[in-house]
């Protein structure tokens, strides 16, 4: 009897989310933290562009959430038709567990990143800390907010863009780095698990001195809350390429596959360069960059790929467990 | 203030026991405490979160929870709520009624295993569940064989919300159960009654007050759950994101607005819920007077 009551229960309740699902063409596009803006109006235009094109409607439904912790669901059985995800590793990590082909991210343009962005600083009004650049960051009363680089995309953008300025610096090898990112992560006072976590903890609890955020972030902070705060570009940041694919083995399943592949084409395309520039990432497509030109920031931006090696590398020396940020980071309390 | 009333009321002999014999200023320091505790960590929030939800004024409020993500996400908790509570009861019920009125082997390991969803952490009750039916589980993959949705669905959801409310109903009426004894059931069965009849007739009307309060709590719980949910959830707004998980989506898009229009209801929930626990509270009260006064009489 009880077991029949179950049974017949969970088969109703999926009866009943089939019916929430019901739509002519409905994707799932699971994505990390800062892009919800940029995807709601992304998910707009290409509902349109999609209607007058074949007729059919598409509805596009988003998961955010830390960069890590998204590809862990997809892993875990998170339908995803689409990922569009901070960064390159984390789908490495969906192309490990075979639901889409390694050579991934040949399939589209620009290393399959069809906007990029870079780590900038955001402090509070005034600068009060005096913060130029990231040595600015280890002295001793500065409080620095950041996520966790162990599930947040944006937080390992940082940790490198940081390593890397560490070895520009005159006399800086591995060693120097590794002192370096350790003073600054002493300074962390919350370390959230995703970017819009860390935002959050920053200017709507005003804790910190200086956030560390991608520049999109940044940006729309100070467009949503604002003069309460200023952005810092440091000297020297990282190009941050957010990387997009088709999830394989569930657009195969669904039969998604073609409106899928388009979704993820209209990026590239002028009208989802513009979107892209308007939330602030950087657009790929050169007109479109000329025209936004002068919302960016100019400053010198080294790539994962010359700096670190690739992801793969960047991942296992530093962020793996055991690696160098297990290293160096000493949660507060056991000081 | 109540103090000096009650006493001018004459009051001095109820109230003054030798174990409460203190000096007025203790009396005033300690309500003074309690009080200015409850206005701190209570009253302030609950009147912040409903100030905060219209702030914008109604029409804010009301456009805030009639957006397409809103409704979605009060059916969905409407849903798993309805799914779970009767679930529940009906286990509380089999298993309170077990383990009070009958003798077996493991009786003490059942009470103790009943309790274990309220000493986990509710982030290891959402794990489970991805342990054992995400892709990676134990059962993902012949769930997916079958094209069935657990995990980062409706079913996912419903199961984390049954593991985390499910003491409730066992919890508050095992111990009255067993209080109350079989005596009555024994009266009852040779008298001749079926065993349906003495459940319904003798052990029900016993029991009724307790396990309706078991069960507004369990649907408090129910209705409000975070971090068990959060995990198997998957987010994906408009159709697995239950109020409490909408709410917190809210406030991380700057809609601080909107996100306290949507806690605004989880805590109109909750004051509902208090109100009738009270009044449950005050019919069962009754009830064991009553009963007790039946008793003396006899």
């Amino acid at each position: 009897m009880k077991l029949k009551t179950v049974v017949s229960s969970l088969l109703a309740a999926s009866v009943l989310a089939g019916n929430v699902l019901a739509a002519d063409i409905s994707l799932l596009n699971v994505s990390y933290d800062p892009t919800r803006e940029l995807y709601q109006d992304f998910n707009a235009a290409f509902a349109k562009y999609w209607k007058a094109k074949t007729g059919d409607n598409v509805t596009i439904n988003q998961s955010h959430g830390g960069s890590g912790k998204q590809a862990r669901g997809i892993i875990d059985g998170l339908e995803a038709d689409v990922a569009t995800l901070a960064l390159a590793y984390d789908i490495d990590a969906l192309a490990d567990k075979a639901l889409i082909p390694q050579d991934w991210q040949k399939r589209l343009p620009n290393n399959a990143s069809p906007y990029t962005s870079t780590i900038v600083f955001l402090v509070r009004k005034g600068n009060p800390k005096g913060i130029k650049d990231w040595n600015d960051l280890v002295k001793p009363d500065v409080a620095i907010i950041t996520p966790n680089p162990k599930t947040s995309g944006g937080a390992r953008w940082n940790y490198l863009a940081a390593w890397a300025y560490a070895l520009e610096q005159p006399g800086g090898n591995e060693t120097k780095a590794k002192e370096f990112i350790g003073q600054i992560f002493k300074n962390v006072k919350v370390l959230d698990s995703g970017a819009r976590g860390a935002t959050t903890t920053f200017v709507e609890r005003g804790i910190g001195d200086v956030l560390l955020a991608w520049e999109n972030e940044a940006y729309l902070s100070l467009k949503e809350l604002g003069d309460k705060f200023e952005i810092v570009t440091p000297s020297l940041s990282i190009l941050a390429e957010p990387p997009i694919t088709v999830v394989d083995k569930t657009v195969d399943k669904h039969g998604t596959r073609k409106v899928a592949q388009a979704y993820l084409e209209y990026l590239y395309s002028a009208e989802g360069q513009e979107i892209a520039a308007r939330n602030f990432y950087r657009p790929q497509d050169a007109k479109i960059a000329a025209k936004y030109a002068k919302q960016f920031a100019k400053t010198r931006l080294v790539t994962i790929d010359k700096s670190f090696g690739g992801w793969r590398n960047a991942q296992k020396v530093h962020f793996s467990d055991g690696g160098v940020f297990d290293q160096i980071y000493v949660p507060s309390g056991k000081r | 203030m109540s103090a000096t009333i009650a006493l001018q009321h004459g009051a001095l002999e109820r109230y003054e026991t030798p174990s409460t014999r203190e000096p007025q200023w203790i009396k005033l320091l300690l309500i003074g405490i309690a009080l200015s505790f409850f206005t701190v960590f209570l009253l302030f929030p609950l009147v912040a979160v409903f100030v905060e939800a219209f702030r914008k004024g109604w029409g804010t409020y009301l456009a805030a929870l009639s957006s397409h993500d809103a409704l979605a996400a009060i059916r969905l908790t409407l849903l798993t709520a309805a799914i779970a509570v009767p679930l529940n009861l009906f286990f509380g019920v089999s298993a309170a009624w077990a383990i009070a009125k009958f003798e077996f082997p493991g009786k003490r390991l059942l009470i103790t295993l009943i309790d274990l969803p309220f000493s986990v952490s509710p982030v290891i009750s959402g794990l489970i569940y991805v342990l054992l039916f995400g892709a990676q589980g134990w059962f993902g993959e012949w769930f997916a064989a079958h094209d069935i949705k657990i995990l980062f669905a409706v079913p996912g959801i419903v199961l984390a919300t049954i593991f985390v409310t499910f003491p409730f109903v066992a919890r508050e009426l095992i111990p009255l159960m067993e209080a109350q004894g079989s005596e009555e059931e024994e009266a009852a069965v040779v008298l001749g009654a079926s065993g349906w009849q003495v459940f319904w007739h003798t052990t029900l009307p016993n029991i009724k007050w307790g396990l309706l309060y078991g069960v507004i709590l369990c649907n408090a719980r129910a209705m409000g759950e975070f971090g068990a949910v959060s995990v198997v959830s998957g987010h994906i707004r408009g159709m697995t994101n239950t109020m409490p998980l909408h709410v917190e989506i809210l406030y991380n898009e700057y809609n601080y607005a909107a996100a306290f229009a949507v806690a605004s209801l989880l805590a109109l929930l909750a004051i509902v819920t208090l109100g009738l626990k009270t009044l449950v509270e005050r019919q069962s009260h009754k009830q064991k007077t009553e009963s007790l006064a039946l008793e003396n009489a006899s």
